[in-house]
């Protein structure tokens, strides 16, 4: 039940619709089946599947709106739901921010993703597989795979109709040598679970945690970093450029309570903030990063471009704010893509005289809105570069940095690599802010 | 409360499809009736408990626990003059955990029968039975008695879900106007109300039925000057607690006045939405013309709504044994408190630093009488006289320490999730001598008073960290002189607590709180408490967070 198919799914919400006497009616149904498993000093520590599917439906009288939900499918609950809803609509007030829902709508498609997923025992053998390397090296790993199949349906009264399905599988293991002197870190995530090698990735943790072994202190200041697309984007903690490019949103700029509020009122869109090599757009059609075809308004997302040579190109206008402003609503994207080059961090590091290669961010949280300022650290490898080669481990450090700034002291820009559902390159920075060290391993 | 008074109410919610991205937020939405609704009778429970109970034991499973869960909350968000969404949501089934030959395993199930519960514990035990094959070490669960039937209620006045949401809507509206008389521009207020009943049965023989209620009013008030371009904030100095609406019932003699020179009110058992928004509407308009720090040494008097995240970060999650252990490496990281670093009995902090864990303080949020896998719970020390002296343990992880009996620091954030290691509230006791906030300034040369929590960030073994807050001030000679900005401080854990010179008493402690504390994966959120008198620590790092883009 948990997957319904786009006719299966469909056929449900118009018999939902069929039953209200609403002004405005719209049901949004949503499934996932998904598996994990989680391990830790070489054993398992939790493994588990969900399966679920809702329905949400939203009726609406003039500028009033009700919602009520349920996961019951049966003639009689549907009945109720839709009632519900517009019981509760019926007695709300108007909505000062009231806007009419869409008609039909013309939608990408999006590549397709993996009909063969993971299942219990494949996950089993993943984690066995990572497990594997660590103890051949008399390594620890700590890791979690996670992944399945969702889908989303949409229908309303106004003839609008949407379904996609996606697939997704996140992997991350975490190596430590066994006197806690050493730590690596290696994350992957795909479309097609076929394509993730536990074994491959593993190994990439554990030597980066065999040569984090006797890591140095430096002082802390400022200095050229490489940072790996990890310590960019992050899908389990805040991170520097999801930080920058989720914060884009017209409303808050336009109130004067962003980075890209403009001194005397408005926003800065059309300004130039970051270097001109910065260029992040999203694009539901890339096959790397295969993007949702519509929000959850039912809006058509598309190639959008946010930042192009370092120019602000669009901010993101809710269906209210784009009204208020009589401007186009934009349909908010699931991935971004940062255009970039055709390096390596290899070759990053070669080209490198002095500076420092982080692996991974940490504990990120925002200082200062205004600036845009983050604090947080580097962890599980970080290393200092010297004439094009890695020296030796060091300690980590906190930075206190900003986006902003960061985007505009680009030094080299590295083939992007897929990511938290993104495109992000490794990025070669001058001027990276630290401000302490930590001795944390 | 009539249900036709609440389904109306409840029409005042707008774009509830749009549901915040909160954690712990999947639960189904529902008619907001039905958070007055009695859950399952405890005979019918204990039926079902019983059920699953029989099954895994057949299925062959050495110890069996059951929790049949039902989670209600409603969370009202509201900006300015206008409600942006209320949402009620109820979740409803049974989580079912099996050790088989030294091996956890786990399932769970919303359809609440005999039938299903049985099935679920049999598929417990195949999971069990799969994931030996990955076993290292067989899994030994500390012994505990069984309490038989019994139960537990959070000591409340009245239950939130019982107030009407219209009272609780003009609630909000009227602290937004408050604040946007004071001088604030913006304001996005919320009130979180969170009901855990559990029914938790065991092969140990226990039987327990809790009714769990927390709350949280909260709000985040900016103030703009569109000719600078300049914004600020200042939040709630609320904080989440294990209490009914009588929180929100304004009672003077549970407000605590901030130094002299400072204008700032610290709260206890009793919260005034209105006077913290009006004085948060007028402190963003002050931040905007602030001095900015002069980086270097201070001495820091924090006050109690400020130390608790501080502590929490600090304190409380590098003494989790699982952390400690390896358990949560690959994501919330280790600890630097290891059990070899504890041996050598090095200095967690000065003598003054004596920290307390209990799941027992009336109005925190960490209140249960038992944990999620039926430890009664108590209070022990975790730091004592600078010392650390304990962790925070389950079941199977009290051997690896030397000990008999768990602490009962079991949570799983909902029935669907397995429960695991989870903080206790962590609080420092106050100091023992009589000392107002006014006596502790006075002592200060260079310092800086902070109230509020700001920004936060530790490094994955609890060592480096930075801290910001919501209100500064300088004090030069014993004097509070006059309010900063970009202020933060870094330290080094034991360094920190190295330098704590001693705390306010206990007429000055109360409590901190969060609601959504992460960890896990997949993870999971808990609620927890920490309480502290305000207190000094000597020499500290302070930064200036300023920048130019």
């Amino acid at each position: 039940m948990a997957i319904l198919s786009k006719d299966d799914a469909q056929t449900l919400l118009k018999k939902v619709l069929s039953y209200t006497t609403a002004d405005e009616c719209a049901a949004t149904l949503r499934g996932r089946t998904a598996g994990n498993i989680r391990y830790a000093r070489n054993s398992v520590s939790t493994a588990g599947s969900q399966d679920s599917v809702s329905l949400a439906v939203e009726a609406r009288f003039g500028k009033r709106s009700g919602i009520a939900t349920c996961n019951e499918f049966d003639d009689a609950t549907l009945r109720r739901c839709v009632q519900r809803a517009e019981e509760i609509a019926r007695l709300a007030p108007e909505s000062p921010e009231y806007v009419p829902f869409i008609g039909p709508q013309t939608y990408l498609s999006p590549p397709s993703t993996a009909t063969t997923l993971l299942t219990a025992a494949t996950r089993a053998q993943a984690a066995a597989d990572s497990m594997a390397v660590c103890a051949a090296k008399n390594l620890t790993s700590a890791g979690f795979l996670d992944g399945g199949t969702r889908f989303v349906a949409l229908r309303n009264s106004k003839g609008l109709e949407a379904y996609q399905q996606t697939t997704n599988t996140d992997f991350s293991v975490t190596v430590r040598t066994a006197d806690g002197k050493g730590s690596g870190y290696a994350i992957a995530d795909v479309t097609d679970p076929a394509k993730l090698n536990a074994k491959v990735i593993t190994e990439r943790a554990a030597n980066k945690a065999l040569s984090s072994v006797g890591a140095k202190a430096i002082e802390p200041g400022k200095y050229t970093v490489i940072l790996e697309p990890a310590a960019l984007m992050a899908g389990d903690d805040l991170s520097l450029l999801g930080g920058l490019v989720f914060g884009m949103g017209a409303r808050e700029a336009d109130e004067g309570r962003s980075f890209l509020s403009k001194k005397g009122g408005g926003n800065r869109k059309g300004e130039k903030l970051f270097d001109e090599r910065i260029t992040i757009y999203s694009d539901p059609m890339n096959a790397e990063v295969p993007g949702n075809a519509f929000d959850n308004d039912g809006l058509p997302t598309k190639r959008q471009t946010w930042v192009e040579k370092g120019v602000v190109k669009d901010l993101f206008y809710t269906r209210f704010w784009a009204q208020k402003n009589n401007v186009p609503a934009t349909a908010f994207p699931n991935g971004f893509i940062m255009a970039g080059g055709t390096q390596s961090t290899a070759d990053l590091i070669k080209g490198t005289a002095k500076g420092i290669l982080v692996t991974r961010l940490w504990y990120i949280r925002e200082v200062d809105p205004q600036t845009l300022l983050y604090t947080g650290l580097t962890r599980d490898g970080t290393f200092y570069i010297e004439n094009g080669k890695i020296k030796f481990p060091i300690k980590n450090l906190r930075f206190n940095e900003s986006p902003i700034i960061m985007l505009n002291n680009i030094e080299a820009i590295g083939k992007p690599q897929r990511l938290a559902g993104c495109l992000v390159p490794p990025l070669k920075i001058r001027d990276f802010t630290f401000t302490s060290l930590s001795d944390a391993i | 409360m009539k249900r036709r008074d609440f389904v109306g109410l409840t029409g005042l919610a707008t774009g509830a499809l749009f549901l915040p991205s909160l954690p712990g937020f999947g639960h189904t939405a529902v008619d907001p009736a039905r958070l007055l609704e009695p859950g399952a009778d405890v005979i019918v429970k204990k039926r079902l408990a019983d059920a699953a109970l029989n099954a895994a034991k057949t299925a062959g499973a050495s110890y069996a626990d059951v929790r049949i869960g039902r989670s209600l909350n409603q969370y009202v968000f509201a900006r300015e003059k206008q409600v942006q969404n209320i949402v009620s949501t109820e979740s409803y089934g049974v989580g079912i955990r099996v050790l088989v030959a030294g091996c956890w395993g786990f399932a769970s199930t919303s359809v609440v029968t005999e039938a299903s519960l049985a099935a679920t514990a049999r598929a417990a035990v195949e999971i069990a039975k799969a994931n030996r094959l990955l076993m290292k070490e067989p899994v030994q669960l500390a012994a505990q008695q069984g309490y038989g039937e019994v139960s537990w209620k959070t000591p409340l006045q009245q239950s939130a879900f019982e107030v009407p949401i219209k009272q609780k809507v003009d609630l909000l509206l009227a602290a937004n106007a408050a604040a946007l008389d004071a001088g604030a521009n913006y304001i996005n207020s919320a009130l979180f109300q969170v009901n855990e009943q559990k029914y938790f049965a065991s092969t140990d023989g226990s039987y327990i039925d809790q009714d769990i209620h927390r709350l949280w009013p909260t709000f985040n008030a900016t103030a703009v000057d569109t000719k600078s371009g300049k914004f600020r904030s200042r939040e709630a100095l609320s904080a989440p607690v294990g209490l009914g609406f009588e929180y929100l019932t304004p009672n003077a003699a549970e407000q605590v006045r901030g130094p002299q020179g400072t204008d700032t009110v610290g709260y206890k058992l009793r919260y005034d939405m209105l006077a913290d928004a009006a004085l948060a509407g007028k402190q963003a308009r002050a931040k905007l013309t602030m001095k900015s720090v002069t980086p270097g040494k201070y001495d820091l008097v924090l006050d109690p709504g400020h130390l608790g995240l501080t502590i929490h970060e600090s304190v409380g999650h590098p003494t989790e044994l699982d952390r400690v252990l390896g358990y949560e490496a690959n994501y919330a990281g280790t600890s630097f408190a290891t059990l070899e670093w504890k041996a050598k009995n090095l200095p967690y902090g000065s003598k003054e630093v004596n920290i307390v864990a209990d799941k027992l303080q009336p109005g925190s949020v960490g209140n249960v009488g038992y944990d999620d896998e039926g430890v009664k719970t108590r209070e022990w020390d975790i730091i004592k006289e600078g010392k650390l002296v304990n962790y925070q343990k389950i079941r199977d992880q009290a051997h690896i320490v030397g000990q008999k009996e768990s602490d009962g620091c079991a949570y799983a954030q909902s029935w669907e999730d397995v429960q695991f290691q989870r903080m206790p509230n962590i609080s420092l006791r106050p100091g023992k001598a009589k000392m107002s906030v006014d006596d502790m300034v006075k002592g200060v040369d260079k310092g800086i008073y902070i109230a509020g929590a700001g920004s936060f960030s530790i490094d994955q073994q609890r060592f480096n960290f930075q801290f910001g807050g919501q209100l500064f001030f300088a004090i030069e000679k014993g004097k509070i002189t006059e309010p900063l900005e970009d202020v933060a401080y870094q330290s080094n854990t034991q360094e920190f607590w190295g330098a704590c010179a001693g705390s306010c008493d206990q007429s000055d402690y109360r409590l901190f709180g969060t609601f959504f504390d992460g960890k896990g994966q997949p993870a999971q959120v808990s609620s927890v408490s920490h309480g502290s008198a305000t207190t000094r620590f000597n020499g500290v790092n302070v930064i200036n967070t300023a920048r130019k883009v």
